[in-house]
């Protein structure tokens, strides 16, 4: 309880100006040890994943994002004086971190998930900067943004951020264990795992009280409920299968690919089991959703309603995913009672049905087992009933898509390049 | 002019099988390890995919996974007073190119050789008497045991994830595996797999014909299994494309499948594809390897330095590799001396068409090393003495799958090739017939050997290599007698009708017969008719080794991956633990 009191004590501090840090106080942090919890903090923030360009130099930024507003992209986090933050304080650095507000004043985008990271305490960014300024520094000058006017102007997060962001370090439930709350300081801090998983409002922002309850990441990915629903969620998951996958990839329910692959592999396969297992207890104590689709009506017969799904199924799918729909345990997903094929957004499904995935390789899981692209062999409306098939046999319940959401994914993964047509 | 590339501890020949154990223990031991494949790089989604790879047509019919005799062939002839001609097509045999090398494409059938096996003249010569050997027969002792061997064989098919039912565990008999095996350490990693119908037809008829028969060991995973080095496989879906095809469910063991998620990524760890090697560069001594130099797809020619250079490459290929690298000495036919080219060796199948009463066999839900098999006639576990000839093999039913081009075609003698009767017959037997197969060693022969054809010039405008090779008829008699025991089972299934396909006369290219070529680099205890030492290291380049069925003295009556794998890792055993401790010399004194 300590380390809280004091982090909080520090961040009124700062915040109402009385006390100014002198501008070489992180090296008084950077010990090994502090250096070393660094960089687990930075694997827990999955930093990489945006600042280190896949085949450039590490945290040396450039990745392109794509948000709906347009591309932005990633900085040089590499301590380099002129391209990257070798000249930011630990104030600057926490400014940015916890404002969203740079060393020069400019305000950042929300790419920089500075609305999560505002619940960072200032001890643990001291232990980030003495971690980054270990790294190789690279000289390589950020790109600029490419949106339009008048998102161009960075003063308009200024607006953003009355509407969205709630700035203030974690503050502790006192009436939880100190193992759930650190579990709502890695989830809602560090892991910033709303960014994907909450859903957005047309300008971006996180729609408020559907935290944790499922989003589009974009690029035709669904990032699912992690709240405690039975379809859509992690109701039927124990903690142990929480830890399980976000340790190796995979558990008996599921198998990481696409972008929560991307952050197992830089992220969360890194974590301390204690840590995991903390993140675990938080989430299941989300509670699942009101309304949330239990065991609701289902269509009187699925297999006859669904029959063409089901021949396209047979033909496709059963190799692997078994005509039970049960998959094989830790090696080929389940689809039955799975919330990424339960989802009331189909796009994961439409994706993967599409252009194959790879599933997440760690040390513990190293096989990298891959499902085939079946966009050169399956029409719109094969993909589109074979997908409804999955989403309502064996108990499964969700919402139909139709041929021409499947065009639509089709068109803009293809054109991503996101297939690998393996057909020939 | 050669580009010189940076050196490296380790160069492999070829990137298959043993290149990818070779290169997984050598990596473990700390070493820079590099792997030149002539042929592509290959993984099983996208190019083994269970969307496409059930495609008859195009990998059984129009060899889409091996190697291309319009860049890499061989020529042939029976007799050295024959002329020999290039192998235009690929025919008795199906090198691979690319990644997994034949590992893609095996059926999985994964044994042991007998303790027999590896001291087949010593043993013949103690039960038998010298006099039993034929003239001109050149058979040896392996200069390696089994017993020497066995932690190996364990090590691959815990790899490999072999499905099976041990015979002999530690000296104890075990009911339902093969009572003629040798000792192993423990079970097999997975149980065998589920009975065809027609397996159990057989396994019913074997038994009352008074045999032991068993589950054949398979490279196909029983269950899902996840081997030493952590990968996991799934459970094999019996969907009958095995041979000449690559795995889409990760159930048949391959490089792709147990080996190369855990080396592919590792710092220490680099392959080159679709770069053909051509010479294995030696100091002005002779007596040092100094690297390879091999020529990428586009004609560029480069130098790769290394310490250690291990020919991982097809059995013929390391032979002809050697010839044109000029290490060793060339074996000579009408001297018996030299060793490179020498004991080159086949083996010789036959087969006993059944037609049953039975309906329904559905010989299309099948793997590739889905059989039962009778161990009574292999090796010396009867005696010869009666008989006459040496060696033997394996009776088995496999239900391998009953693909409709090539595979399923069991139709009364004297049906015609085509047409509407053809059509019939096919109706009516394709799910009511099975085929007993013999699978027969053959022995090393002085006038059996691999040279370099005077003629005949590769695209790089090295001669090609030549195959002198016949059947002999100490293996002809042998082939009729399994031939005739096969027989006796099919009497016992009581059947509509039966056909026996002998093996007679000329080794012929064609048709397809088996891929098991062995030799030509042979291993033993003696430099004067052995290439590589009992380590798989050359005696005249001790930082040279070959690994594979080239390094094999004679052909036993199994199929050969499993020895094959054990003695990969025999051989990596050898160099990490005694090798690297004096690099450059000989592990044997003679």
């Amino acid at each position: 309880m300590q380390a809280w009191k004091r982090s909080v004590m520090w961040a009124a501090m700062a915040a109402a100006g009385a006390f100014v840090a002198p501008a070489d106080l992180g090296a008084q942090g950077t010990t090994f040890t502090s250096i070393e919890r660094g960089k687990y903090l930075v694997q827990a923030g999955d930093c990489a994943a945006c600042h280190t360009n896949p085949g450039g130099k590490p945290f040396a930024g450039g990745l392109p994002i794509a948000t709906p507003f347009g591309t932005i992209y990633s900085t040089n986090i590499t301590p380099d004086r002129q391209t990257g933050i070798g000249k930011y304080s630990v104030d600057d650095l926490y400014q940015a971190m916890h404002r969203g507000v740079r060393r020069d004043g400019e305000y950042l985008y929300p790419a920089f998930p500075y609305p999560w990271f505002t619940k960072i305490t200032r001890d643990d960014v001291r232990a980030i900067k003495a971690y980054l300024d270990t790294i190789e520094p690279v000289q390589q000058a950020d790109r600029k943004p490419e949106l339009p006017w008048p998102l161009s102007m960075r003063v308009v997060m200024k607006g953003w951020n009355t509407l969205y962001f709630h700035e203030g370090e974690y503050r502790p439930d006192t009436g939880k264990s100190a193992e759930w709350n650190r579990g709502a300081y890695l989830v809602e801090g560090f892991g910033h795992c709303g960014a994907c998983h909450t859903d957005k409002s047309v300008l971006g922002g996180p729609k408020r009280g559907e935290r944790l309850q499922g989003g589009d990441f974009g690029e035709h990915w669904y990032a699912p409920s992690l709240a405690g629903g039975l379809r859509e969620g992690l109701g039927n998951w124990s903690e142990q299968e929480i830890v399980q996958y976000l340790k190796t990839g995979a558990n008996a329910h599921s198998t990481a690919g696409g972008p929560m692959g991307d952050v197992i592999r830089h992220s969360t396969q890194y974590l301390r089991d204690d840590d995991l297992k903390a993140i675990a207890v938080y989430l299941k104590d989300l509670p699942a959703p009101e309304g949330a689709r239990g065991s609701d009506e289902a269509k009187a017969n699925a297999a006859q309603a669904y029959a063409r799904g089901k021949a396209v199924y047979v033909d496709n799918c059963t190799g692997c995913h078994m005509e039970d729909g049960k998959g094989l345990a830790d090696i080929f997903p389940a689809l039955a009672g799975s919330s990424a094929v339960q989802s009331q957004n189909a796009d994961t499904l439409l994706h993967i049905v599409l252009a194959g995935a790879a599933a997440v390789k760690t040390p513990e899981k190293p096989t990298g087992f891959r499902m085939p692209a079946f966009d050169w062999k399956l029409g719109d409306d094969d993909v589109a009933a074979v997908v409804n098939y999955i989403r309502h046999d064996w108990g499964n319940r969700a919402p139909d898509v139709d041929s021409r959401e499947v065009a639509k994914v089709r068109d803009e993964v293809l054109k991503a390049g996101g297939a690998s047509s393996s057909g020939g | 002019m050669a580009t010189r590339n940076d050196p490296v501890d380790v160069v492999l020949v070829g990137f298959g099988w043993t290149a990818s154990i070779l290169a997984q223990e050598l990596t473990d031991a700390g070493l820079q390890v590099m792997a030149i494949e002539r042929g592509k790089s290959r993984d099983t989604v996208p190019d083994f995919a269970t969307t496409h790879i059930q495609d008859e047509l195009r990998y059984a019919v129009r060899n889409g996974l091996f190697e291309e005799p319009a860049r890499e062939t061989m020529t042939f002839r029976n007799s050295k007073d024959q002329t020999a001609l290039p192998m235009r097509h690929l025919g008795s045999f199906n090198p691979a190119a690319g990644v997994g090398g034949a590992g893609v494409h095996w059926n999985g059938q994964c044994w042991r050789f007998l303790p027999s096996d590896f001291v087949v003249r010593t043993h013949v010569e103690q039960r038998y008497g010298k006099d039993f050997i034929p003239p001109g027969m050149t058979i040896q002792d392996w200069g390696v045991t089994y017993d020497e061997l066995e932690p190996y064989y364990d090590r691959f098919e815990y790899v490999c994830g072999i499905s099976g039912k041990a015979g002999n565990l530690q000296g104890t008999k075990q009911p339902g595996g093969n009572p003629f095996e040798g000792a192993r350490r423990r079970e097999y990693p997975l149980p065998p797999l589920e009975r065809s119908y027609g397996t159990s037809i057989f396994d019913k008829a074997a038994r009352e014909a008074g045999f032991q028969p068993f589950p054949c060991p398979a490279a196909n995973t029983s269950k899902p299994y996840r081997n030493p080095y952590g990968v996991q496989m799934g459970q094999c879906t019996y969907c009958g494309y095995c041979e000449w095809f690559g795995c889409g469910n990760y159930s048949k063991a391959s490089p792709q499948t147990t080996i190369l998620p855990v080396l592919i990524g590792k710092s220490n760890f680099r392959y080159k594809t679709l770069c053909n090697v051509t010479r294995v560069n030696t100091d002005a001594s002779g007596r040092r390897a100094t690297g390879v130099t091999y020529v990428d797809v586009n004609g560029r020619e480069f130098e790769q330095p290394a310490e250690i250079v291990v020919l991982c490459a097809f059995a013929q290929h390391n032979v002809h590799l050697l010839l044109l690298s000029g290490i060793g000495k060339p074996y000579d036919p009408d001297s018996g001396e030299g060793v490179v080219g020498r004991n080159y060796a086949y083996q010789i199948t036959s087969s006993v068409q059944v037609l049953l009463n039975e309906e329904n066999l559905n010989p299309f839900m099948g793997a590739g090393s889905l059989g039962q098999g009778v161990d009574e006639f292999n090796g010396d576990n009867f005696d010869h003495g009666p008989h006459g000839f040496i060696g033997g093999g394996y009776l088995a039913l496999w239900t391998t799958g009953g693909r409709p081009i090539l595979q399923q075609h069991n139709v009364p003698e004297g049906t015609p090739k085509w047409g509407a009767e053809w059509k019939r017959a096919m109706h009516e037997n394709y799910s009511r017939s099975v085929s007993i197969a013999t699978h027969g060693s053959v022995m090393s022969y002085r006038d059996a050997y691999l040279d370099l054809d005077p003629t005949w010039r590769d695209a790089y405008g090295n001669p090609l290599l030549r195959l002198t090779f016949d059947f002999h008829r100490n293996e002809h008699d042998m082939s009729r007698f399994l031939t005739d025991r096969a027989a006796d089972i099919a009497q016992a299934m009581k059947p509509r009708a039966m056909h026996k396909k002998y093996r007679d006369g000329h080794y012929t290219i064609l048709p397809y017969q088996t891929t098991h070529n062995t030799g030509g680099a042979a291993m033993g205890a003696d430099p004067r008719t052995s290439f590589v030492n009992r380590y798989l290291q050359s005696w005249d380049v001790p930082n040279l080794f070959v690994v594979g069925s080239s390094v094999f003295p004679q052909n036993p009556g199994y199929n050969p991956t499993g020895t094959v794998g054990a003695l990969a890792y025999w051989a990596a055993d050898a160099i990490r633990t005694r090798y690297l401790k004096s690099p450059g010399q000989p592990l044997v004194r003679t």
